[in-house]
């Protein structure tokens, strides 16, 4: 290492680089930083491995399941809207109000599914996630 | 209509027993396929466990495998105490791909090609989940729809939305499996019509079925891999939502 230090130019490059081009490096460096912390974050669990597994097979499964988790999210919403309108005759704002709520969900399956937000009940096996927004204390 | 891609997901009644105290319990091609995927499971692993030899043979290592994959698999997603759960995770897994290399043979029904087959199957997961939930943590189980660190303004909110997730779970399972099949199958049957209707043409159409034929071939492959891996992929959700009923951890 100290033998060809000398030889090679990239203690130059980075030293005109810091007077020339500070900000970019800064940014770079903060951005590859933030990259770090947030694959440690990311849910290592089994949603991401189960991900890796199917989009091995084929991309046909992984559009059906992302898009089977989003749309039975916002059927059993509208379902349920439909039937307390039914029971409580508030048509049509239960239909609106849990057709929203039911989008939420749809949203909130497919980014678990994609293994970007933890499993609600992963903080069992807690020592895989590290301080995902899952974890949990160890007891119970 | 030979070319109809959807007619291999008719179901024909064989022996008719309509009004069977009000209900039409009539037993279709459907019912026949469930009782040979159950009776060839049944067949595969009675045999496979029948010699016990030191050394397992060909038919014996198979059905140790199936039993270790299952085993591990619900030991990593649900712990030791999930393995209670094992005889009803490995009947599902066991099941479901039998099913699903049924319907690789040609003429063969599809069982899970068809919503209400794997609804059913999904409905028994999320049964299971929630009855064995309720006995087991009485309404601690309910701490599941409440994550941690949610400020108390948004937690009405927030457990409406995890309910509405926790809701949704059997019918995304169940399309997952069922549409898998179906598009699997239309696609196939799609593709084989083109060498038919092409090969028809005389000889430039000969040549120009050979393109849809290597695509049937090729997709028939990838069958094969869709059936074991929806099979694995249903078993893995079952083990993932059995353990929301083992450890709820709120």
């Amino acid at each position: 290492m100290a033998a060809d230090k000398p030889t090679r130019t990239p203690a130059g490059d980075q030293q005109d680089g810091r007077v020339v081009s500070n900000p970019n490096a800064d940014l770079e460096q903060r951005r590859r930083a933030l990259e770090e912390a947030l694959a440690q974050r990311a849910p290592s669990g089994d949603a991401a491995d189960d991900g890796r597994q199917e989009g091995a097979g084929t991309g046909i499964a992984a559009a059906l399941k992302l898009s089977s988790e989003f749309v039975a999210g916002i059927l059993v919403g509208a379902g349920l809207g439909y039937l307390l309108d039914q029971v409580a005759g508030t048509s049509p704002w239960g239909l609106i109000v849990f057709l929203l709520l039911g989008f939420a969900a749809g949203v909130l399956n497919v980014l678990r599914a994609a293994g970007m937000v933890a499993h609600p009940a992963a903080g069992k096996r807690g020592e895989r996630l590290g301080d995902g927004p899952g974890s949990q204390q160890g007891d119970d | 209509m030979a070319n109809d891609p959807i007619k291999q997901f008719e179901i024909n009644t064989i022996v008719p027993l309509e009004n069977v105290a009000g209900l039409d319990l009539s037993f279709t091609n459907s019912s026949l396929f469930m009782v040979a995927t159950v009776a060839t499971a049944s067949a595969f692993l009675y045999f496979g466990s029948a010699n016990r030899g030191l050394v397992p043979g060909r038919l014996q290592s198979m059905a140790e495998m199936s039993y270790e994959f299952v085993a591990s698999m619900l030991r990593d997603a649900a712990g030791s105490q999930g393995m209670r759960f094992f005889p009803f995770v490995f009947s599902l897994f066991m099941f479901v791909l039998f099913a699903n290399l049924f319907g690789m043979f040609p003429y063969f029904f599809t069982v899970t090609s068809h919503i209400i087959v794997t609804f059913a199957l999904a409905m028994l997961v999320i049964g299971t989940v929630i009855i064995y939930g309720f006995m087991k943590h009485g309404l601690k189980f309910l701490g599941l729809f409440v994550p941690e660190g949610v400020p108390g303004v948004l937690v009405p909110l927030v457990v409406a939305i995890e309910v509405i997730s926790f809701l949704s779970r059997p019918i995304s399972l169940s399309v997952r499996l069922f549409a898998n099949m179906l598009a699997g199958h239309i696609t196939l049957k799609v593709f084989a019509g083109f060498v038919v209707s092409l090969g028809a043409l005389g000889a430039v159409g000969i040549g120009g079925a050979i393109l849809p034929l290597i695509m049937v071939v090729a997709m028939t492959a990838l069958e094969f891999l869709v059936s074991f891996l929806q099979a694995y992929v249903f078993a893995v959700l079952t083990c993932m939502y059995l353990n929301d009923a083992l450890h709820p951890s709120h």
